[in-house]
């Protein structure tokens, strides 16, 4: 049985409901984790809130399902239902205009567009609300491949070390050494556009960076005493591996994840300037602006709203980013302490 | 392979036989940084290892468990644990042992246990490691262990992670998780190094219960001769990867007879007179590769003589002292 891609979407969105719970129980549980969370929320309360209001946005967008009754037309997401059914013109229109841009023929929802139309008619506020599941996916779904990836291949370099070892570093000095872009182009090339392949080749030369840094700490990691002791009672590499140097590599991954974040939806857009970017994301909003900036008079609101949504969630992400990093740094830790 | 003896019952709980441990010294060669030492402690004796820095106590304790770091390699040496045999290279057999049979303490308390774990948590993971029981179960044992060591308010102390805890708590804790396997072995390498003078008395003297207690046999590994004085029952004294004298406490603290046991009971401020300058032993304890032939005493003994030359051998001096020191053998000291 094949699933309907929005049936799939939906059971995705769930399952991440599903992991964030789970998440939030084992936050509660720890002391430490809800201290440090309860730090981060204390000090960027405002950035945090935004990056909640892109995430409900963008669940909003990502829960989709056809009306009921006869003649089933395409499902329309939560998002979309908070906007009138059919909420087109033929081609660009000023914020609340009355008529269209070029031409000046009546607009079928005169003054309804609070950030105007774009070249095909489309409500500019709802792309760019639309451009906000793009951005979370391009970024989450691109450090859930290259932050267990480097993992998988950082801490048994650096805990077996020898020849492995010298094989990954071999690796990833090879792919540190290829300019990123090209890379990114030929595996795009190679592998095609969707969401998925996108966010696999972002990974694929992303996650060198942090291979090397847990390669580096499970290299420290692996001479503390405490390691040395669970080895003197009996406890076998593996179960070393998992209880005792994962757990304290945690404090790398989620201050990766978030400093991570930013960076990739930035790619992104810069993909999408090449061509290869995903579908609805603001970099591809962006990147029709070159033709639009240079019409007279200009196009600035498609430019200007998609922007401003990528500002605002990187400005967000990077400030709970920093906040994070201090909080959960061991260096700036002690500092502080 | 491990094979099951009858104890006898004037055996010795713990045996070490032949402990040989080798390190690469360059062109190929391999030098014996643990050399044929052999020890054997009694149910519920405190056994202490002593000597100066350098001379393979810490790595005689590796080697009884195999955890000699690499390129370091044990060539030979059986232990003999309440009459089971246990030789080989089989990894999976020492990894049972460690934790299992043989429980170990470390110097470093602040940093022996996993900061991100409970202690609780720590602990109950090596009771599951070496016994079959349900996590509830291994949590009990957990909390009665944590009684046993003396740790106040055992239940709640279960769930503290280890900045919570003092380090005095701490090495109770490590000492929890050495006994979680109840073994017939605990090493407890410089156990109180670490800790505070207070603190250290405490530990001491709950090593001596717990040996008693339990029916262990405890190796003490120090370099504080204050430290044997308060614990040991037998002292074995090490040099250069040899033991070169042993004997029961009293034995050898009030009646050293190798050089070098006398000059380290020397250089104790305690006994020195007042205002007079401390004894020293001249010179430091070689690196390995530079280790004499003969006595490995004899550059810095003074009463070296031509004998010296060839390794010397135990000369029985009581039913428990014994001297490997060719000045004793031949009557010269």
């Amino acid at each position: 049985m094949s699933l309907e891609p929005h049936v799939a979407t939906n059971l995705g969105v769930a399952a991440l409901l599903a992991l964030g719970a789970l998440a939030a129980f084992r936050v509660r549980r720890s002391p430490f984790w809800r201290e440090r969370l309860a730090e981060v929320a204390r000090r960027r309360p405002w950035a945090l809130a935004v990056i909640a209001l892109y995430v409900v946005v963008a669940g909003l967008d990502a829960v989709s399902w056809r009306d009921a009754g006869p003649g089933l037309g395409e499902p329309r997401s939560a998002l979309e239902r908070l906007f009138p059914a059919d909420f087109r013109e033929a081609s660009y229109s000023a914020p609340l205009a009355e008529v269209e841009f070029y031409g000046g023929a009546p607009l079928r929802h005169p003054g309804r567009h609070l950030l105007g139309t774009d070249i095909l008619g489309r409500d500019v506020l709802l792309l760019t609300l639309q451009g906000a599941k793009v951005a979370l996916l391009v970024g989450g779904l691109t450090c859930a491949i290259a932050i267990p990836l480097a993992l998988l291949i950082g801490v048994p370099a650096g805990w077996f070390g020898g020849r492995l070892d010298d094989l990954v570093f071999f690796l990833i000095s090879t792919l540190a050494s290829m300019p990123s872009i090209l890379l990114l182009i030929a595996l795009v090339t190679a592998i095609g556009r969707g969401p998925l392949q996108v966010c696999f080749a972002l990974a694929v030369t992303g996650w060198v960076g942090f291979c090397r840094l847990a390669r580096a700490e499970t290299l420290k990691i692996r001479e503390l005493d405490y390691v040395q002791a669970a080895r003197a009672l009996g406890v076998s590499t593996p179960r070393i591996l998992w209880r005792h140097v994962l757990p304290n590599l945690t404090h790398l991954v989620v201050i990766t994840f978030v400093l991570t974040f930013s960076g990739l939806v930035l790619s992104e857009a810069v993909l999408s300037w090449l061509g290869l970017g995903l579908d609805g994301s603001w970099g591809q909003m962006i990147d029709q602006a070159r033709d639009e900036l240079s019409r007279s008079p200009v196009i600035w609101w498609n430019l200007g709203a998609a922007s401003f949504a990528l500002f605002g969630l990187i400005l967000a992400v990077n400030r709970v980013g920093d906040a994070v990093r201090d909080v959960l740094d061991p260096r700036t830790l002690r500092e502080g302490a | 392979m491990s094979t099951l003896a009858a104890p006898r019952a004037e055996e010795p709980l713990v045996e070490v036989e032949g402990l040989v441990t080798t390190f690469p010294a360059g062109a190929g060669r391999r030098v014996a940084v643990v050399d044929g030492v052999d020890l054997a402690i009694g149910r519920g004796e405190v056994l202490a290892l002593v000597g100066e820095s350098g001379c393979g106590k810490s790595l005689t304790a590796l080697s009884i468990v195999r955890l000699v770091p690499r390129p370091g390699r044990v060539e030979a040496g059986r232990v003999r644990l309440a009459g089971q045999v246990l030789d080989g290279r089989n990894p999976e057999l020492w990894r049972r042992v460690r934790g299992g049979a043989i429980g170990m303490v470390f110097q470093e308390p602040m940093t022996s246990l996993n900061p991100v774990l409970t202690v609780g948590a720590q602990v109950a993971e090596v009771v599951r490691l070496h016994e079959r029981v349900s996590r509830a179960e291994a949590r009990r044992r957990a909390r009665s262990l944590f009684e046993q060591v003396g740790i106040p308010d055992p239940a709640a102390r279960l769930d503290a992670y280890p900045h919570q805890l003092s380090g005095g708590l701490k090495q109770r804790a490590m000492i929890a998780m050495a006994l979680a396997a109840r073994p017939a072995l605990l090493i407890a390498d410089e156990p109180t190094t670490a800790l505070d003078v207070t603190v250290q008395a405490q530990i001491l003297e709950l090593l001596r219960r717990l040996g008693r207690e339990l029916g262990m046999a405890v190796l003490l590994i120090t370099h504080d001769l204050g430290v044997v004085n308060e614990l040991a029952d037998r002292v074995a004294v090490m040099y250069a990867g040899r033991v070169v004298e042993q004997g029961t406490r009293r034995e050898i603290l009030a009646t050293p007879r190798h050089p070098y046991t006398e000059a380290l009971l020397r250089a104790l401020p305690a006994r020195a007179p007042r205002g007079a300058r401390l004894a020293e032993i001249p010179g430091a304890v070689p690196p390995p590769e530079a280790w004499p032939a003969g006595c490995r005493f004899a550059d810095r003994c003074p009463r070296r003589f031509a004998p010296c030359e060839a390794a010397p051998d135990w000369t029985r001096l009581s039913a428990t002292h014994a001297v490997r020191c060719h000045a004793v053998a031949g009557g010269r000291a």
